[in-house]
């Protein structure tokens, strides 16, 4: 019996992405939900600027690629012009949380019913390594070499915690691609934001956290160890809204 | 026997699928290099595996396929 | 029986949209093009469309990039600043080969400039609406049922030649009323290719399309312009208009667009009383530029007066299209202020002493 293969809604092709750059492990969580929920022929996704950029190479779905933090608008007009469809964007920090900010709170305030996988890595990967809204206090990269120094750069983002105030959120996880078991449970996060949608809902974020071995300037290994001791005490793991909790709670 | 299948020529050399491997039988391969200039992971004894999956769970290249034996 | 009704022309323009197969309206307000958003709001819900304010402009284009990528006919609308900040979204459009309507209700620039009617956007639309090698098919109409006739083929020739386009209308049109026939508007029905490439889903019964403007091999990206490029020159040979006004026995040929044409007609009717033989040509498309018509004039004219509501940006396309020729000499206003009849004829009656 095959406990284990390559989901069919991921395109049969190898990644541009650097040896143990996380970005594999979620395209192919993304594919598995949507091999899943059996909607690959009803799916379109929207491919985001940064390294995730050659996203529309990499699922069989229908795929577009949007401009620098557009995703979201883009997303808002396939899901408002096809609303049986499944509409995903697929963004990194630099693209959701930097120059898409307004995009990104705005489709979230008006409960675009849209699933947006989010991969927070804490650094501009596909320009080499600068600093990004979500690099930690401290750390070094190409812009702050330094390191972030909050007095000069200002302080990170927490996204998840910023959408969880606006009444259009349906769901928000935080999840971690460092472990067998958080992979697991990233996988089911990110099956809940795309079955939400099927069952409209509003708007679903998954962040994933993620590494960058090569702009961190660390191995891949050392890179997951980095990730737990570093990136999980300032963005904690966990649930920060779901809707179906409060219904339940009433 | 379960079944591990590692499709060589897609790996990285990353090393995720040998740190996630609870019986510690995936190495890679000091002394082959693949198309793309990568160490690729490989099984040393077979016999051991449980068939867990959690390597391919790690490897962000889809390069591995699992089979339990049932 | 006519079935004029008097309108806003900016309203006219929504409901001219809607009529030719629209249902789809992205926008955010700014003056003088906030009535087009608004009738959309109030008329859209009851055609079954959608009139959905965006977070900004930047965004407004970006869900029409969405909504055109499934094959659906989208617009936005704005006023120059506005479109400034559109042109990201539009070089995308024009890169993903998406095609859509842009109404641009010109105002007063640089900057925050005025909210008064100008042209001064002419550069924008017709050089250089956004990065890179592109064009926009380009309408200038001069009166509200113009603007209303114009409307289905913006959309037609988008669709054929999958191109924006757009409507590059003034303060002046937006905001006057004027008598508008909806039912002698309706173009004759064009023959739109099947969108094939669209992202609405396979279905499973399809490869997979991709919508994209990113190519990593140089040959790549300069066979999809060269493509594109094959693609405006039908838009050149097939959809360039413009109009015409004793041209044939002209001295002084005076190029003028939009609302300013209007103005300018009337001078030349004052002029010719006086025994000038002054005449038009009035460029409808200002991309494609009528050059055909303007080197044709070349023949016969002593020389061209450009005449708009800014600085003189014209003035080199007239001079290219008669290959200089000719003198082409520039009257305008600009900042929002339009010239009156008397101030043309002025100008009018100071080249034709000069000559």
């Amino acid at each position: 019996m095959v406990v284990f293969k390559k989901p069919q809604s991921l395109s049969p092709v190898p990644t541009h992405y650097c040896p143990g750059c996380t970005h594999g492990i979620v395209h192919r969580l993304v594919a598995e939900a949507i091999d899943a929920l059996g909607i690959e022929g009803q799916t379109i996704g929207v491919a985001p600027v940064g390294c995730s950029v050659f996203a529309y190479n990499y699922f069989e779905c229908d795929m577009i690629q949007a401009a620098h933090g557009r995703a979201p608008a883009v997303a808002t007009g396939v899901k408002r012009t096809n609303p049986d469809k499944i509409v995903f964007t697929y963004q990194g920090d630099g693209d959701l949380a930097a120059i898409g900010t307004a995009e990104t709170v705005h489709a979230t305030t008006r409960g675009e019913n849209i699933t947006i996988i989010f991969i927070n890595n804490a650094i501009y990967g596909m320009t080499g390594g600068q600093m990004a809204p979500t690099t930690l206090p401290g750390q070094v990269t190409t812009t702050s070499p330094y390191g972030r120094n909050p007095m000069i750069q200002g302080n990170p983002i927490r996204v998840c915690e910023m959408l969880s105030t606006l009444d259009g959120l349906a769901f928000a996880q935080r999840v971690a691609v460092d472990t067998p078991a958080h992979v697991n449970q990233a996988k089911k996060a990110i099956q809940k934001a795309f079955q939400n949608q099927i069952d409209k809902k509003g708007l679903s974020i998954v962040e994933v956290l993620s590494t960058c071995p090569t702009n961190w300037g660390m191995s891949p290994t050392e890179a997951l160890k980095w990730l737990r001791e570093n990136m999980m005490p300032y963005y904690p793991l966990g649930v920060y809204k779901d809707i179906d909790a409060k219904e339940e709670n009433k | 026997m379960n079944k591990v299948t590692f499709n060589t020529d897609l790996c990285k050399g990353c090393g995720l699928c040998v740190e996630a491997c609870p019986k510690k039988i995936i190495t890679l391969a000091a002394d082959v290099l693949n198309k793309k200039g990568y160490h690729p992971a490989c099984i040393t004894d077979a016999e051991k595996c449980i068939a867990c999956a959690m390597c391919a769970t790690m490897c962000p290249d889809v390069v591995i396929t699992v089979e339990k034996n049932v | 029986m006519s079935n004029k009704v008097l309108m806003k022309g900016n309203e006219a323009l929504a409901e001219a949209a809607i009529r030719n197969g629209c249902l789809h309206f992205f926008g955010y307000p700014i003056t003088p093009q906030t009535e087009l958003a608004e009738y959309m709001a109030k008329r859209m819900p009851k055609v079954g469309g959608l009139c959905l304010q965006a977070e900004s402009e930047v965004a407004a284009i970006n869900m029409v990039l969405g909504a055109a990528a499934t094959g659906t006919r989208a617009m936005t609308s704005s006023s120059s600043p506005g479109v400034s900040l559109k042109s990201e979204g539009i070089s995308y459009m024009v890169g993903c080969d998406l095609p859509c309507l842009i109404c641009n209700v010109q105002r007063g620039g640089p900057g925050l400039g005025g909210i008064q009617p100008s042209q001064q956007d002419y550069y924008q639309a017709t050089k250089a609406n956004g990065h890179g090698d592109l064009h926009l098919y380009v309408l200038a109409p001069a009166s509200v049922q113009e603007m209303v006739n114009l409307v289905g083929r913006a959309f037609d020739v988008a669709d054929t030649y999958r191109t924006p386009a757009m409507i590059l209308a003034d303060g002046a049109l937006g905001q006057m009323m004027e008598p508008v026939d909806f039912d002698a508007a309706l173009s004759e029905k064009r023959e739109i290719p099947e969108k094939t490439w669209a992202t609405n889903g396979t279905g499973m019964k399809r490869k997979r399309n991709v919508i994209n403007s990113l190519y990593m091999n140089p040959d790549d990206l300069e066979q999809s312009i060269i493509d594109r490029f094959e693609r405006y020159k039908k838009i050149e040979e097939n959809e360039t208009l413009w109009e015409e006004l004793y041209t044939e026995d002209a001295d002084i040929v005076i190029v003028s667009y939009g609302i300013t044409s209007r103005i300018c007609k009337s001078a030349i009717e004052m002029a010719r009383a006086e025994g000038i033989k002054v005449g038009l040509i009035r460029p409808i498309t200002v991309w494609p530029y009528p050059k055909a018509a303007i080197a044709k004039a070349a023949e016969t004219a002593k020389q061209f007066l450009v005449v708009e509501l800014n600085m003189g940006q014209m003035v080199d396309d007239v001079k290219v299209a008669c290959e200089c020729r000719r003198p082409v000499s520039f009257f305008g206003r600009t900042g929002g202020v339009l010239p009156t009849a008397d101030d043309i004829l002025a100008e009018i009656k100071k080249l034709n002493g000069g000559l």
